[in-house]
C-alpha cells in the first residue's frame, strides 16, 4: 500500500524518531511511505484552545496538502490519537465556524482516509504481529483521545502483545488522564502537575522499564515528569517499539523522546 | 395602503443569573485550584471518596444490559424538553394548579428568594426545614431567609455537616466530600451542645447524633414550612419527584403543613412514564445504587394527607440564557447525578471549591459560565471552560449523554471570539502566540524553515533536555516548572531528506537504517 505520513507538528520537531520509526515499520511491512513537506499541523492546539478563526488557515493548509493527493494514496497515517481525532471530529467544526462548506466537504474526504497508527495496522493492513523485538518490560497508557475519541480499544495492546521478548504489565488507573490536555498543561499548570505526578507514580509502581503510548504529546508530559523526578521508567511511543527488531533494536537516548543518535 | 407586519409574539428577553447567585467564583480556576491543591488532607479525602463512588457506579452500570439504550432514551427525552420548554412549563403549571398547588414564576435568585420569604413570613415561620436542593443553594436561599430572621435547617446529613461548619458544599451529591469523619466529629462536637463528648468517629455513631438532632426538629414543628427542590417535575400530571437516600427528605415532604418546592425550569419532563427511564439512570449514576432508598412522588395537595398547602416556584435564573445557545444548551439536560465529578481527574485533585460555583466539576464548568454569562477577560467564570484536559471521561459516564468536552471547547471558542470582537482585549500572550503560530503553520515554506532551524537554535542550550526556565518568559514556565522538555534536535523532515536520497539510490536493504544525524546538519545548512 501507498501510505502518506502526517507526522504531526510535535513529532516533527520534538520527537522525530517517532515518525522515523513509523516509516521504518511500514517499509519493513512492505508498504511505500510518502511524506509531503508542505504539511504543518492539524490545528488541534488552536481548536481546543478555542481559536477557531486561527485554526482555520491551519486546517485549510492541512486539507490543501492531503486532499489533492487522496487518489494517489491508500491511507494517511498519524502516529497520534489526539491529532487523528482532531482531523476526524474537529476539522468540520472549524470549517462550519468559518462558514466554509467547501472546506468542510474536502476535510471530510481527507478524514475518511486518515488513521491513527494502531488503527492503520490492525484495521487497514490487517496485521497484529509486525515482527518486532523489544526485550523489555513495558506498561501501556491508553491516551484519552485514542481511547475515547477514536475508540482504538485493544488494538495497541494486541500489537504490543505480539512483540517478541516484551513483557506488558498493567498500569494502575491506566484510563485516567495524564494531565497533558494541550494548552491545559500550561494554563492550569498546578492541576496538570498534580495529575502527571500521580500518573508518573503509577508508572513507577509497575516496575516497568518503559511506559508506552500512542501519543508523543502525552509521553512528553509523563516522560518530562519522570525525568524531572529522576525516576527510572522511560517513555516510548508505540511506533518505536513496533519498529524495533533483533537486527535494529531500539536504543534509548538521553533525550526524553528519542532514539540514541 | 398599509402593510401588515407580523412582529410575532412578545418575548421575554432571556437574562443571565442574578449576581447574588452562588454561581460565580471570586477568582479564576487556576489560582483557586493552585491553593486547594496544597491541602493534602483534602486531596486524600477526595481521592478516597471519588474512587469509591466511581467503582460502585461502574459495577451497577455494568449489570444493565441496555445501559446505552437507556442513555439514548434519557438524552432524547431531554432534547424533547429543551425543544418544547415553554409549552411543557405551561402544561406543568396547569397540572399543578389543577391538583391544588400554586405555581410561582421566578426570573432570578431575588424573585425566588422573595417569593419563598414572603410565603414563610405569612405563615409565621421562624424556622424552615430544608430538603437537600441544588436550586436553593444556587440562589443562596438560606442567606436570604436569614436576612428576614428565618432560620433554614438543612436535613440532609452532608448538607447539615456543611451548614454546621459554616462551610459551602463542594460536590453536587456529596456536599461534604471534602471532609473526613474525624473532621465531621469535630464539627458535631462544636455545634451540638447536648452531644456526649465520648462519641467516636464511627460513621454509625455520627449518623445517630445527626438523627437525634434532626428528629427533634421534624417533630417539634407543627404548622411548619418545608422547602425542597425536585429532581423531576412531570408536566402531564403535575407530579414532583424527590430522589434521596436518607429519608429526611421524605419527612420534610410529608410532615410540615406547607411545602414550597423551588425547581429549575429545566427539571420538567413530559410525561409520568418518562420517569421509568430517569429513575433507572439516576441512582446508578449518582450513588452507584440499583435504586435509591427513598423516592417521593407528590402531586398537589390532599386533605388530611401530607402538606395542606403546596407552592411550586419555577426558577429561571439564567437557564433561558443557556437555552439561547444551540451548541451549549444541552448543559440544561443535567440530572445532577454527579457521575462526571467522580470520574474527573481535575475535580478529584482540585476539589469542588476551586470552581467557585454551586455547580462544580465538568458539568459546572459548562453550566456556571453559561448561566452567569462572561462579562470580560477578568471574569472568573471565563476560566471555567479551560478547567479541563478534555480527557472525555465525563461524557462517557453522563447518563443523558451531554457532550461536555465539545461544549467546553465551544465555550472556549465563544470566549476567544468575544475577546477578538472587543477592542483592546485581543492582545494577551496567548492571543499573540496563537495568531503567530497560525500564520507560521499556514505558510508551508516558512514552517519548513522554522522546523529545520529549531534543532540548530537548540544547540546553544546545554544538555539533552530543557529544565526549569526563568519566569520572565511567557507561557513556557507553566511547563518547565513541573517537567523537563526534550530539546529539539534535527527534525524528522531532515531525516526524511536523507532517507529519500538513500531510497532513490536503490539501497533497498539499508533504507530503514538511516541514522538520525549526519545528513540533518547538511539539510539545516541548506535551509
Amino acid at each position: 500500500m501507498r501510505i502518506s505520513l502526517m507526522t504531526t507538528c510535535l513529532v516533527d520537531v520534538m520527537a522525530p524518531d517517532v515518525a522515523a520509526s513509523t516509516v521504518r515499520l511500514l517499509e519493513r511491512l512492505g508498504h511505500e511511505v510518502v511524506f509531503d513537506r508542505r504539511q504543518t499541523c492539524c490545528g488541534q492546539m488552536h481548536t481546543n484552545t478555542g481559536y477557531y478563526t486561527e485554526a482555520a488557515p491551519v486546517v485549510r493548509q492541512f486539507v490543501d496538502t492531503f486532499e489533492p493527493a487522496l487518489d494517489e494514496v491508500d491511507a494517511i497515517v498519524m502516529p497520534s490519537g489526539s491529532c487523528a481525532g482532531c482531523v476526524r471530529d474537529q476539522h468540520a467544526l472549524v470549517a462550519r465556524h468559518e462558514g466554509d462548506s467547501e472546506l468542510e466537504e474536502r476535510a471530510g474526504r481527507v478524514a475518511a482516509k486518515t488513521y491513527e497508527l494502531s488503527e492503520l495496522l490492525v484495521d487497514v493492513l490487517k496485521v497484529t504481529d509486525v515482527g518486532a523485538y523489544f526485550p523489555h518490560t513495558v506498561t501501556y497508557h491508553p491516551t484519552c483521545h485514542s481511547m475515547r475519541v477514536l475508540k482504538v480499544g485493544p488494538r495497541p495492546l494486541k500489537l504490543l502483545r505480539a512483540v517478541e521478548g516484551i513483557e506488558v504489565v498493567n498500569l494502575p488507573e491506566s484510563d485516567t488522564c495524564c494531565g497533558f490536555g494541550g494548552t491545559f498543561s500550561v494554563k492550569n499548570d498546578a492541576t496538570s502537575d498534580a495529575m502527571v505526578t500521580d500518573k508518573a507514580a503509577n508508572v513507577v509502581r509497575t516496575g516497568a522499564d518503559f511506559v508506552v503510548a500512542g501519543d508523543a504529546s502525552c509521553l512528553m508530559n509523563i516522560g518530562g515528569k519522570l525525568h524531572r523526578t529522576g525516576a527510572a521508567p522511560r517513555p516510548v511511543h508505540l511506533a518505536q517499539i513496533l519498529a524495533s527488531t533483533r537486527e535494529e533494536p531500539f536504543v534509548p537516548s538521553e533525550t526524553i523522546l528519542g532514539r540514541a543518535s | 395602503m398599509s402593510a401588515t407586519v407580523n412582529l410575532g409574539m412578545p418575548a421575554v428577553r432571556p437574562q443571565h443569573a442574578s449576581p447574588s447567585s452562588t454561581l460565580r467564583g471570586t477568582r479564576g480556576f487556576p489560582d483557586a485550584a493552585r491553593e486547594e491543591l496544597t491541602d493534602e488532607v483534602l486531596r486524600g479525602n477526595l481521592r478516597h471518596a471519588t474512587t469509591t463512588i466511581q467503582a460502585k457506579r461502574a459495577g451497577v452500570v455494568r449489570e444493565v444490559r441496555d445501559w446505552q439504550k437507556l442513555r439514548n432514551a434519557g438524552s432524547a427525552l431531554k432534547w424533547q424538553v429543551t425543544d418544547h420548554l415553554p409549552e411543557l412549563l405551561e402544561q406543568l403549571e396547569e397540572s399543578v394548579t389543577a391538583a391544588g398547588g400554586t405555581v410561582h414564576w421566578a426570573r432570578d435568585a431575588e424573585e425566588a428568594g422573595e417569593i419563598v420569604t414572603s410565603l414563610a413570613i405569612e405563615r409565621g415561620a421562624r424556622e424552615i426545614l430544608k430538603v437537600k436542593s441544588m436550586a436553593t443553594q444556587e440562589i443562596a436561599l438560606n442567606e436570604t431567609l436569614e436576612h428576614a430572621g428565618i432560620r433554614a435547617i438543612e436535613t440532609d446529613l452532608a448538607e447539615l455537616i456543611v451548614q454546621l461548619a459554616g462551610d459551602t458544599p463542594s460536590h453536587i451529591l456529596v456536599p461534604a466530600i471534602h471532609r473526613n469523619r474525624a473532621q465531621i466529629r469535630e464539627i458535631f462536637l462544636a455545634s451540638m451542645p447536648d452531644l456526649d463528648p465520648s462519641i467516636t468517629d464511627d460513621p454509625a455513631e455520627l449518623a445517630g447524633a445527626a438523627r437525634r438532632y434532626l428528629r427533634e426538629k421534624f417533630l417539634d414543628s407543627p404548622g411548619s414550612v418545608a422547602v425542597s427542590g425536585a429532581n423531576f417535575a412531570v408536566a402531564d400530571t403535575g407530579t414532583l419527584v424527590v430522589v434521596e437516600s436518607e429519608g429526611n427528605g421524605r419527612m420534610c415532604l410529608t410532615l410540615p403543613r406547607t411545602l414550597i418546592s423551588v425547581v429549575g425550569i429545566e427539571k420538567v419532563v413530559p410525561s409520568f412514564q418518562d420517569l421509568e427511564v430517569f429513575l433507572q439512570l439516576l441512582p446508578r449514576s449518582s450513588t452507584g445504587e440499583r435504586m435509591n432508598p427513598y423516592t417521593t412522588l407528590f402531586t398537589g395537595v390532599r386533605e388530611g394527607d401530607g402538606p395542606q398547602e403546596f407552592h411550586l416556584v419555577l426558577l429561571d435564573n439564567g437557564r433561558s440564557a443557556v437555552l439561547e445557545d444551540p451548541d451549549g444548551r444541552s448543559a440544561l439536560h443535567c440530572i445532577r447525578c454527579s457521575a462526571c465529578l467522580n470520574v474527573c481527574p481535575v475535580y478529584a485533585r482540585a476539589g469542588g471549591h476551586a470552581y467557585g460555583s454551586t455547580y462544580p466539576g465538568p458539568i459546572g464548568a459548562i453550566l456556571s459560565p453559561q448561566m452567569t454569562g462572561v462579562q470580560d477577560a477578568e471574569d472568573p467564570s471565563a476560566t471555567l471552560p479551560y478547567a479541563s484536559s478534555l480527557c472525555g471521561a465525563c461524557y462517557d459516564v453522563c447518563p443523558v449523554k451531554i457532550d461536555i468536552p465539545a461544549i467546553l471547547v465551544h465555550l472556549r471558542a465563544k470566549d476567544v471570539d468575544r475577546r477578538r470582537g472587543t477592542r483592546g482585549e485581543f492582545h494577551g500572550a496567548w492571543d499573540v502566540s496563537m495568531k503567530g503560530a497560525s500564520r507560521l503553520m499556514s505558510s508551508p515554506r516558512a514552517y519548513d524553515i522554522a522546523v529545520r532551524s529549531a534543532g540548530t537554535l537548540a544547540k546553544v542550550m546545554p544538555g539533552k533536555n530543557i529544565g526549569t526556565l526563568p519566569h520572565a518568559l511567557p507561557i513556557v514556565p507553566g511547563w518547565t516548572d513541573h517537567r523537563d522538555l526534550p530539546k529539539p534536535g534535527p527534525s524528522f523532515r531532515s531525516w526524511w531528506d536523507q532517507h529519500e536520497k538513500q531510497r532513490a539510490a536503490g539501497s533497498a536493504s539499508g533504507a530503514g537504517a538511516a541514522p538520525a544525524t549526519g545528513g540533518d546538519e547538511q539539510q539545516e545548512d541548506q535551509a
